[in-house]
């Protein structure tokens, strides 16, 4: 080891975004490479940049190697089990309509054991935002296949390829109600920025899909290279559509990707839906729930 | 021909060997690597059978009912959380006399989240109707995998075959992987007496009513208790065939200890090391490994315990408000000894969610319990609700 002769006193430095996180937790389990962290990271910028209260923000997640992000921020969060995220999260803004509730969770909690809770909260449109990091895979279990993975991918659970055609989640995000659809990847680290704010504003069920590399598992099975190399393929293979008809933006193993915001619509939450229908039927006897009076 | 494997994939070997058709499973750690190998072999044309991914648990044990219920030898594996998730259908596949066959690798139930072993998992299971097989070694998992088949098919119960995580799940050890023309020999294609079949329509799951519900319970009841037969005869069977056999309970030392140890799973081979250690300093010390726990070798387990001073029931388990689960059970079994053949009872409970427990320990435990020292229910190697405080801030 070589040694330096001169002593120079460094300053402490510190991100400046460091106090989202919960220090303790750190450092976190992450591989190198992996684009959950990325994503984390616009959501922080999101939030610092609206200078969002965190007092009125609960995170929660299922489980995976996403689920994790419910550890890490230094906001209310909660860590449910796999796949009931969504379930946890409408029990949390029906007995606090005042939080905002994301839901951050993986492709395999969120559209194979969970994929009923997802489908059903956005029919009710739920006001909830819900954000998929979509890696193609069981990242935390070791790489199985996922209702993501497409066709031809290699999973150890497919160790001849894929042959399961896999879901278009903007599609089916689409059809089932949300008010709010739009996928980017972790090399468009600003548009996801702009894309967490605008579900942080907006009311109803919001779905965010953000295609994220994991090397390990993925990249590594399907020989693909390292995380710099999705971020390339990222930016090469990406269009940006916004408004795009989302029966097409369908994945294919290393095709072109449509990003953009594809739904931006009005639509009653559930909690207004009720309180209306009751307010017709009642009249002033039905006191709204949830909605805060002046007096 | 001999392998060094680890447990789960002795299990993926039983089950290869089994020549079950229809797989359905979900990933789950430590259970992950046991559908994976099967996934190879199916992909591999090393077993002709279906493997399905399904997008749960729950959806993976109706998928093994429904290929069941159509007359297919079926497969599934899980662990902890994903056997709880199970749970409506462990009781359906039971009640619907399936001889479903599923290894559990024991975990912890969140929360906490631990993927690491005790058995609270599928201890929670006991009253489903299913048979239970603790298993010590990589052997005895695919032994018992192979045998749980032959079982269920003859009595129509489904089996759980149990192994610890980790400890069991992901260590190599030398097995000894039998010839695919032997098991055949032991374990003929299912012929189920009753499917659901086109050229004879039939209605499967349907109401029934009070005048009949109680009836099909009590044939549960009944196949349970010939159950144990088959098992000890399915066992020696084995064993004449392939040179091992395990028994409904396993002991080890116990003719003439004063104390003996009782539990389930490794930590029963863990006890053999500290009752060898404990024996050269002269105490008369013995194990009991509970290797069937359902059906309940009640009988079997007095048998080997009558007359001994002491039993120490060391349970990775525990049912809150209660105590370890194998230990009000073996209370249960000794209760009709005449007293002075009755061994003292004590019961300790110890390893949950994966803490160690080593030879020391249970020499240890051993050690206290033969100098009468041990209170009738302990806690062992377990921090104080204060003691734990402030390690906590210790920690900080
Ligand atoms: C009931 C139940 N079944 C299975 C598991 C095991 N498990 C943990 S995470 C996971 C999949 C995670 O995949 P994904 O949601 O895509 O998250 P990623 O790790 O890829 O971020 C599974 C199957 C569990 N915890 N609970
Ligand atoms: S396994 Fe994959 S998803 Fe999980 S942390 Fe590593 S790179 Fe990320
Ligand atoms: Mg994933």
């Amino acid at each position: 080891m070589s040694s330096l002769a001169v002593n120079v006193e460094l300053p402490e430095l510190q991100n400046p975004l460091m106090p989202y996180l919960r220090q303790d937790r750190i450092p976190h389990i992450w591989c190198p490479g992996c684009g959950i962290g990325t994503s984390l990271n616009a959501f922080i910028r999101a939030l610092d940049e609206m200078q969002f209260d965190l007092n009125k923000l609960a995170v929660v997640s299922g489980i995976g190697c996403t689920g994790r992000v419910a550890g890490y921020l230094n906001v209310d969060s909660f860590h449910t089990t796999h796949g009931r995220a969504i379930p946890f999260a409408t029990g949390l803004k029906l007995g606090n309509p005042d939080l905002k509730v994301v839901v951050y969770s993986g492709d395999g909690d969120l559209f194979a054991i969970g994929g009923n809770h997802f489908i059903h909260a956005a029919r009710r449109n739920m006001d909830l935002f819900v954000v998929c990091v979509n890696n193609f895979t069981y990242g935390m279990t070791g790489g199985q296949v996922a209702p993501t993975t497409p066709l031809g991918a290699t999973q150890t659970t497919m160790p001849y390829g894929n042959f399961e055609p896999p879901f278009n989640l903007p599609y089916l995000a689409d059809s089932c109600g949300a008010v709010y659809v739009a996928r980017w990847t972790v090399y468009h680290v600003r548009q996801l920025t702009r894309a967490f704010k605008e579900g942080l504003s907006k009311k109803g069920f919001v779905f965010l899909e953000v295609l994220s590399p994991c090397p390990t598992l993925y990249s590594r099975r399907n020989r693909l290279g390292d995380g710099v190399e999705q971020l390339k393929y990222y930016k090469e293979k990406s269009v940006v559509k916004n408004g795009a008809d989302t029966r097409d933006v369908g994945l294919s193993f290393q095709g072109d990707i449509v990003v953009g915001t594809f739904v931006n619509r009005e639509r009653p939450t559930w909690l207004e839906a009720m309180n209306e229908h009751f307010s017709q039927r009642f009249g002033d006897r039905y006191q709204p729930y949830g909605v805060h009076r002046e007096d | 021909m001999k392998s060094v494997i680890k447990g789960n994939s002795a299990v993926a070997h039983g089950v290869r060997l089994a020549r079950a058709q229809v797989i359905a499973a979900y990933p789950i750690t430590p259970q992950t690597s046991i559908i994976e190998d099967l996934a190879s072999f199916v992909a591999q044309g090393q077993l002709r059978a279906t493997f399905v991914k399904v997008e749960s648990e729950h959806s993976a044990l109706a998928a093994c009912i429904g290929a069941a219920s159509a007359g297919a030898r079926v497969f599934t594996a899980t662990s902890a959380q994903g056997l709880a998730l199970m749970h409506e259908l462990i009781h359906w596949a039971a009640g619907a006399r399936l001889p479903i066959v599923l290894a559990d690798v024991n975990r912890a139930m969140a929360p906490g989240w631990s993927i690491w072993t005790d058995q609270n998992d599928t201890l929670s299971q006991r009253d489903t109707g299913w048979m239970q097989v603790y298993c010590a070694s990589s052997q005895e998992v695919l032994d018992s995998v192979v045998q749980a088949y032959k079982v269920s098919e003859k009595v129509l119960l489904p089996t759980m075959i149990v192994l610890d995580a980790f400890f069991l799940s992901h260590t190599h050890e030398v097995v000894d992987i039998p010839e695919q023309e032997l098991v055949d020999r032991f374990l003929p294609p299912l012929d189920l007496p009753l499917k659901l079949d086109i050229q004879r329509p039939g209605a499967f799951g349907n109401l029934v009513f009070p005048d009949r519900y109680m009836e099909f319970r009590y044939k549960i009841e009944l196949a349970h208790r010939e159950a144990l037969e088959v098992w000890r005869q399915v066992d020696e069977e084995w064993g004449r065939l392939t040179g091992r056999s395990y028994g409904l309970v396993d002991s080890y030392k116990v003719e003439d200890a004063d104390t003996v140890l009782l539990t389930a799973g490794t930590p029963a081979s863990t006890a053999r090391v500290a009752v060898d250690r404990l024996r050269e300093e002269g105490l008369a010390v013995g194990v009991v490994r509970l290797r069937v726990f359902r059906p309940f070798p009640g009988a079997d387990l007095a048998r080997v315990l009558a007359g001994r001073r002491r039993v120490v029931v060391l349970d990775r388990n525990c049912s809150y408000g209660h105590h370890g689960i194998f230990h009000q059970e073996t209370k249960s079994a000794l209760y009709d000894l005449p007293e002075r053949r009755r061994p003292q009872l004590v019961g300790v409970i110890a390893g949950l969610g994966g803490r160690d427990i080593t030879a020391g320990d249970i020499a240890a435990i051993l050690r206290k319990a033969s100098h009468g020292e041990l209170a009738p229910v302990s806690w062992w190697n377990v921090l104080q609700p204060e003691e734990e405080l402030e390690a906590a801030v210790a920690c900080k």
